[in-house]
């Protein structure tokens, strides 16, 4: 059957199952706009900025593991989606963008509204296609989906130029591709699998530290089955949170910058470290001179063999899916003789009990003003601990991680490895729209909130009854915190001035506004929102201004040279 | 160290763009790059001379295959290989220089393959080093233009790079 280049673009989402497409459209898109109208299969989310078009399909994403779709006309709707193409790039989330593009004859002409979309993308997608010829459309769509979901998955974008969507051609949507260049590892080494467990079960000082990739990875049952097994302490960092349970007694808390005392001193001083899924980035193990113990033997389990050794030199290294290595290492240590070291075992507990009880998270209970703490806590009560959560990227972000305990993966939706501000709201969007069942709550900051503030209106046009813990500061808080310890106090534009009346604001976009000054009323505020099923709910709560994140590493300082509440 | 790093990767629009971005986006060292496609007009061959410690030289190979078009990526410093480099020189050529030019490039097997009253131009191939050292020999004085390939590599005796 002969189809338009549009309809081969619809059909080939359906095909893929997509059942979302967030989007904006635009002069190079309108023939697939039109054949968007002329279907009721894939449902398209009119956004009102092309940047939350990509979060809230990033958001979708995170929330579901299934590939985000985005849609956005050339030339300016390509540049405002290249903050959501890096974020989602940063944090490999799987995505695939389409992007209208000027029609062939007019490229590099400087046409109207063109931009070199491929050569933009092209530093932050995974791989990145211009269809010149229909005949080559439905092939790489399918090849999109495949790239970015396979693999380390990431944002894929597919350039469609407008007389492209116009042509005719056969259309056949292939059931598989194979490309020559493209062969992702998935098993892991049987060998470098027996010597990691061997090493794992000589170990005196254990760690198991974990990222991202096993929320990727769908690892989570298999890490926490191996960590139980095993009964070594386990920290996820800001990525990983949900990947192993965070009420369990072997979960030390997050790890890094912002990650609890007993944490850090563990990672420094252990003496065999299984890092699964996580890329010892610069947040997350400070200064690599410092964190370098030659004591410390490391197995490091990562889909992305580029992954290994780029920071830190690892003494077993193990490429390949995390869920299959994880369950090869489960299989090859049931079958094992030797068990863990119990003495040495319990002796490192007391070390890490001891650790705890700096009580490094402590903040002031009893406070007139509201702490941030203080709230997310009762969120996380009021929640059962059952809400997905977003956040936008400060000292909210950290104290969310910090205060709310995720037990399950794919509840705690942030931008990790870019830090855009701005994300929070749009990954509620697509969290909520993937589960219209299940509690979303946003914390932000009222500096975050406003950089896609617009899409409250989204939010009312498609209701999407998000609930907005804005922890108001009336700072750009982490900048501000950084002023303070670096800096000498010198507050240099960091006070957020001039401030909507955000009541006023979410009212004027037909949502629930309530402020919250005294922390008496914080749980009931909590409480009455949350009972509002069908209503987004903006919760302005005026904290303490100079409230600061610890303990606290600063850039380029060492894993335990730890900054702890009581030193300032 | 310097490395050579010897690629195939599919002949196809904006595939060299992408290696020559991920040197500069990652600010690993470039010396040169050449690239044409090969017996399988689908495939291209390239060659990369860069240089960087043993860790770098390591990401670099695996940030390279990491590369959706590159099928294969070889640091040919692992094995013995050959390179060559063709450079086409054009010197000043007038008096009693122009007898010892022409002396000069005799000595290191090279070609002159156009002349004017006043200038040779004369073609060399080796390796770099070798290439480096016939310039050092005409001196700065009498050179007039310069232009290199960049070196080309391949494995020594019968070991093939194929997909
Ligand atoms: C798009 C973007 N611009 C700038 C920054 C740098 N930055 C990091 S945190 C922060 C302040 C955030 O303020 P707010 O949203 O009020 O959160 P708070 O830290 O006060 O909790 C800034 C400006 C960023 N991460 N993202």
């Amino acid at each position: 059957m002969q189809l338009s280049g549009a309809e081969i673009v619809i059909r080939s989402l359906a095909a893929e199952g997509v059942e979302f497409v967030w989007g904006y459209p635009g002069g190079a898109v309108l023939f697939i706009y039109d054949e968007l109208f002329k279907q009721d299969k894939v449902k398209h989310i009119l956004v009102r900025h092309e940047q939350a078009a990509l979060h809230a399909a990033d958001g979708y994403s995170r929330a579901t593991g299934k590939v985000g779709v985005a849609l956005v006309t050339s030339g300016p709707g390509v540049t405002n989606a290249i903050t959501g193409i890096a974020t989602a790039y940063m944090d490999s989330i799987p995505m695939v963008i389409v992007t209208g593009q000027v029609p062939t004859h007019a490229i590099g002409l400087d046409a109207f509204q063109e931009c070199d979309t491929v050569g933009i993308t092209r530093p932050c997608v995974k791989h990145n296609f211009l269809v010149k010829d229909v005949k080559d459309l439905a092939v790489t769509m399918k090849k999109a989906f495949y790239l970015a979901a396979s693999g380390r998955p990431g944002p894929v974008v597919v350039d469609v130029p407008k007389d492209v969507s116009a042509a005719m051609c056969e259309f056949e949507y292939p059931s598989e591709v194979s490309m020559r260049s493209y062969n992702p590892v998935t098993k892991g080494h049987s060998g470098q699998i027996r010597k990691a467990v061997q090493m794992l079960l000589e170990a005196k000082r254990p760690m198991i530290y974990t990222g991202g990739g096993v929320i990727l990875g769908d690892a989570a049952p298999q890490l926490t089955e191996l960590v139980r097994l095993l009964g070594y302490p386990c920290t996820n960092t800001l990525m990983g949170l949900g990947g192993y349970p965070a009420t369990d007694p072997q979960f030390l808390g997050m790890l890094g910058m912002h990650g609890t005392y007993e944490v850090n001193m563990a990672m420094q001083h252990c003496d065999v470290l299984l890092a699964v899924g996580a890329r010892f980035d610069d947040r997350v193990i400070g200064n690599p001179k410092h964190f370098y113990n030659p004591e410390r033997r490391i197995v490091h389990i990562d889909i992305d063999p580029s992954s290994i050794s780029k920071r830190v030199k690892v003494d077993v290294p193990i490429v390949g899916n995390i869920n299959d290595v994880l369950e090869e290492m489960l299989r090859t240590l049931k079958s094992e003789k030797p068990r863990p070291d119990a003495q040495a075992l319990k002796a490192w507990w007391a070390q890490i009990e001891l650790w705890k009880t700096k009580d490094c998270l402590r903040y002031d209970r009893t406070s007139k003003i509201i702490k941030p703490q203080f709230v997310v806590e009762k969120l996380y009560e009021v929640t059962k601990g059952e809400a997905i959560v977003t956040s936008d990227v400060g000292q909210h972000q950290m104290w969310a991680a910090q205060f709310y305990k995720f037990n399950k993966p794919r509840r705690w939706l942030n931008s990790g490895g870019l830090g855009t501000m701005g994300v929070g709201l749009p990954y509620a969007m697509g969290a909520r729209q993937a589960f219209p069942d299940t509690d979303v709550a946003c914390i932000t900051g009222e500096a975050s909130i406003q950089m896609c503030i617009q899409e409250l209106s989204t939010c009312k046009q498609y209701h999407l009854p998000i609930k907005i813990v804005n922890l108001n500061n009336r700072y750009l808080g982490m900048v501000r915190q950084w002023q303070q310890i670096m800096h000498g106090n010198r507050y240099s534009e960091s006070y957020m001035d001039a401030l909507p009346d955000f009541v006023k604001l979410a009212e004027s976009y037909g949502h629930v506004g309530m402020q919250i000054t005294k922390p008496a009323d914080v749980e009931g505020a909590l409480r009455e929102a949350f009972k509002m099923k069908d209503r987004l709910v903006f919760m302005d709560f005026l904290t303490d201004q100079t409230e600061n994140v610890y303990p606290m590493v600063q850039a380029g300082k060492g894993l335990t040279e730890m900054i702890l509440a009581e030193e300032l | 160290m310097r490395h050579i790093l010897s690629l195939l990767i599919e002949n196809e629009a904006g595939a060299l763009s992408r290696v020559a971005g991920l040197f500069s986006a990652r600010a690993y060292n470039i010396e040169s790059l050449t690239v044409a496609p090969t017996e399988d007009p689908t495939l291209s061959r390239m060659t990369i001379v860069t240089s960087g410690s043993d860790d770098v030289i390591e990401q670099i190979t695996k940030q390279v295959n990491k590369l959706i078009e590159v099928v294969k990526v070889v640091d040919l410093n692992e094995g013995r290989y050959i390179e060559r480099e063709l450079m086409l020189v054009k010197v000043r050529a007038v008096g009693k220089d122009r007898e010892e030019i022409k002396r000069t490039g005799d000595i290191f097997r090279g070609r002159i393959v156009d002349v004017t009253d006043k200038t040779y131009t004369i073609e060399l191939t080796g390796t770099s080093d070798k290439l480096d050292a016939f310039i050092e020999a005409l001196g700065k004085s009498v050179i007039l233009e310069t232009v290199r390939t960049g070196p080309s590599g391949i494995g020594r005796g019968e070991w093939i790079m194929r997909v």
